[in-house]
């Protein structure tokens, strides 16, 4: 293939998620035992010992994309799963339990990972999972963290159960625990997660090479394939492609670029294309997700590991998330925010008041709050989201105004 | 008046005046602590010289000004303790432990902290795998920062002797209330479900010694009262908190005597007592949270232990039926009500779900739901 016809990295991206999901019907095909994991396990384990692992949450979201998420989540309802519960627990728990999506199938487990760092929601819902299918349960806790830095204590904590993990799975998967694999893997993880940082880094250019809503696109790559050397690949060759959209002036967000903003939350899957009309139709790109961070998992030894997984969004304090968000928004020159009061996540939504607080008095930005939900389309209403976005457009209009006002003085 | 009815009477003023009794042991010169729910190490407080102050939402409350810091879909247990913080409802505490078991507390640690700054404030992490040797570690260096705290607003060092001395305390007061919560099955002609949660709740805003000595004679005094064949029909209860008079009194109404429960507020939290014969009173109260278990705040290795757990209590409570009370909002109550189904189901016993929350004034819905059930359960008997 020569030069100019050289595969885009997106697609590249793309492939590599199929492969996992690919990986993972092999395995169930030759006998192998197939695992589900919770996005921030630490997927180093399985890989080392060469497990073919899927990942439910991702799953729910690309079923959600796919509109199938209100049908699957009715389905855990008539099994008696409240309308509350996490989207994504209902989803997936309908599909354990045997109802079908096409939109995203995967084999079914033979175990389960599950590490609650993210939320209790996983505790749970992956407790149901081994009961629906009577398989073992591997559990990594991780206690919310009151404070900016991790203890000792938690980290000890940590690493006991991350070896009981590795016994269970060595016996599950029948494979020796290999430390020279482990490190390979552990180096990919890492190489995978400077890299995906680099890519976000682009979004700091004004105009910014790419549309940040892109990012939420890639994020399927860096939960299920962030310790495959090709995961890696993919993002530093993206990184090149985003070097030369700078350089050459082009960008992949078509459309005027009259301000720029954080999404704060994960998007409403189901509504996509809502959530994006009246943002091209301002000229508003996304530079900002906090999903940047909070997947940049760069450790140089064990302990810095462990200390990694802790740092997940969600199980950090107040200060760390607004210190996390504040970064970014600087970073990447956001003028407004806008916030996604997210209904399946309470985790992430229950102390989002307080921080929008904070982003207005430490950044001097507008901030907008809408009512969504990540799987569910029943709790997001488009005419309240255009209206928020409206709001917030116009507040960064004056705010412009006033500023280039004051630069003509 | 009976000396049993006086007793009775004396708990129930007790539990509706927490305010009283707080400004009562502030008047003896006491310092008082808040305890959030679950699974506060209220004997550290204990063996501080303070007095532990049960905080479980406030039944018949408002939400107002938590509103600035929650969006509307979470439990009102965690707004209304907010909502209580912000109101100076709970000034006079000269602090407050907060766990952070449920997704929902993650949110109120935080906000609570930033929120009210001005009680000290004392966080807490469980682990959930709870039992392995790095689990008791885990359990001991959280309550050990806890432990450090209540010295530092005592002014005074916690010595392993009174921490001692204060598992012996809890250790008798859930003994006499687990015996209570017999009695009271065995004698609901006298302890309605609404005399039964005041004895319950009201342990929440005493010193555990003071409410020992009064259940104490309670006790003997239903041990001995004759034995009286009930027409009605007996339930046990399963969920967060059931104090709400109207809900109560609607199960009073339908002749249903709660004789066993599974909820939070009351039987979970006195089910497991502290090892006596352990050395260290830290790693003592580590290796009592390690025994919890079936609760749906907590993560079970075994997978299915909880709906097994609460279908031996029908059988051994000979309770003809389940009330589930449904706090709204409230993912790992719901998340687990599935299992909880089925389990009732594959063992024939009879159950309902009652959707509640503390703001609740409407309580039609679930007067209905009850008497159908106390219907069905009364063909059934
Ligand atoms: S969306 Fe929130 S509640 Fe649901 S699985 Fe993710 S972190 Fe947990
Ligand atoms: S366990 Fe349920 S009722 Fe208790 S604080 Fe959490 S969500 Fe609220």
């Amino acid at each position: 293939m020569s030069e100019n016809e050289k595969v885009p990295a997106k697609q590249k991206l793309r492939a590599v998620v199929d492969q996992v999901y690919q990986n993972a019907w092999d395995a169930k095909k030759r006998g192998e035992p197939v695992g589900w994991s919770s996005s921030k396990f630490p997927a180093e384990i399985a890989e080392t010992l060469g497990l073919a692992v899927c990942y439910p949450e991702n799953q729910a979201a690309a079923i959600s994309a796919k509109h199938g998420g209100q049908r699957m989540c009715e389905h855990a309802e008539a099994m008696g799963f409240d309308n509350d519960i996490c989207g994504y627990a209902r989803i997936n728990i309908a599909y354990a339990a045997g109802y079908e999506a096409d939109e995203k199938p995967m084999p079914q487990p033979d175990f389960v990972l599950c590490c609650n760092n993210i939320c209790n929601c996983m505790t749970k819902w992956y407790e149901n999972l081994a009961r629906i299918h009577n398989i073992p349960l591997i559990m990594i806790d991780v206690p919310f963290n009151n404070t900016v830095e991790v203890s000792d204590a938690q980290v000890a904590y940590i690493r006991g159960q991350f070896d009981d993990a590795i016994k269970q799975l060595e016996e599950i998967s029948g494979n020796k625990w290999d430390e020279k694999r482990f490190e390979q893997v552990c180096a990919n993880s890492n190489r995978t997660a400077k890299a995906w940082l680099k890519v976000c880094s682009y979004c700091q250019y004004k105009p910014s090479p790419f549309s940040g809503f892109d990012l939420f696109n890639h994020m399927a790559v860096v939960v299920t394939a962030r310790c495959k050397v090709e995961a890696a690949e993919g993002f530093e060759e993206l990184a090149e492609e985003l070097e030369q959209n700078v350089k050459s002036g082009k960008s992949t967000w078509r459309y005027d670029e009259n301000h720029r903003i954080m999404f704060e939350g994960i998007p409403c899957w189901p509504q996509l294309q809502a959530l994006f009309k009246p943002l091209k139709e301002k000229g508003i790109n996304t530079t900002a997700v906090v999903y940047a961070p909070a997947f940049g998992f760069v450790y140089n030894d064990m302990d810095e590991m462990m200390k990694a997984y802790c740092k997940a969004p969600n199980s950090v304090c107040l200060e760390t998330g607004v210190e996390w968000r504040e970064g970014i928004c600087k970073e990447n020159k956001v003028d407004g925010i806008l916030v996604h009061y997210n209904r399946s996540c309470k985790p992430w939504s229950g102390y989002m008041p307080e921080m929008q607080r904070r982003f207005r008095k430490d950044l001097g930005v507008p901030v907008v709050g809408f009512d969504g939900d990540q799987a569910d389309p029943r709790n997001f209403s488009e005419a309240q989201y255009n209206t928020r976005v409206e709001g917030l457009f116009e507040v960064m209009e004056e705010f412009n105004a006033k500023k280039g006002g004051k630069d003509n003085e | 008046m009976s000396r049993i009815e006086e007793l009775l009477n004396q708990f129930s003023e007790i539990a509706k005046s927490p305010k009283k009794q707080l400004n009562q042991y502030l008047a003896q010169g006491k310092k008082a602590i808040g305890c959030f729910p679950y699974y506060v190490p209220e004997e550290l407080v204990y063996a501080a010289d303070m007095v532990p102050f049960g905080i479980w939402g406030q039944t018949g409350g408002t939400i107002n000004q938590a509103k600035e810091y929650f969006a509307a879909f979470y439990c009102t247990i965690a707004q209304l303790n907010l909502e209580m913080g912000l109101k100076g409802t709970l000034d006079g505490l000269s602090g407050v432990i907060a766990s952070s078991m449920c997704d929902t507390l993650r949110p109120f640690t935080q906000n609570f902290r930033v929120a009210c700054p001005d009680f000290p404030f004392m966080f807490l992490a469980h682990p959930q795998n709870r039992r392995p040797e790095y689990g008791v570690e885990f359990t001991m260096a959280q309550y050990k920062n806890v432990k450090d705290k209540l010295e530092e607003i005592g002014g005074a060092e916690i010595s392993d002797e009174s921490l001692k001395n204060a598992i012996k305390v809890y250790n008798e007061s859930r003994a006499v209330r687990r015996r209570f919560v017999e009695l009271a099955g065995e004698h609901p002609e006298i302890v309605t479900p609404k005399k039964r949660n005041a004895v319950l709740k009201s342990a929440y805003f005493m010193l555990k010694s003071e409410h020992t000595e009064l259940l104490k004679e309670l006790n003997e005094l239903l041990e001995k009262s004759p034995k009286v064949e009930w027409k009605g029909t007996k339930i046990v209860t399963s969920g967060i908190v059931l104090d709400s008079p109207s809900l109560l009194e609607i199960i009073e109404n339908n002749n249903m005597a709660i004789v066993a429960d599974d909820m939070a507020h009351e039987s979970r939290a006195i089910r497991v007592d502290v090892p006596e014969d352990e050395e260290n009173p830290m790693k003592a109260l580590a290796l009592q949270f390690a025994a919890q278990d079936y609760d749906t705040l907590l993560y079970d290795p075994e997978i299915n232990k909880r709906p097994e757990y609460i279908v031996n209590k029908v059988k051994e409570s000979k309770a003809d039926g389940v009330v589930i009370m449904m706090m709204q909002f409230c993912d790992p109550e719901e998340i687990e009500f599935p299992s909880l189904k089925k389990g009732l189901d594959e063992a024939g016993i009879p159950y309902v779900k009652i959707g509640m929350d503390q703001q609740m004034t409407n309580f039609g819905q679930a007067r209905t739901s009850l008497q159908a059930f106390s219907d069905v359960l009364s063909v059934n008997k």
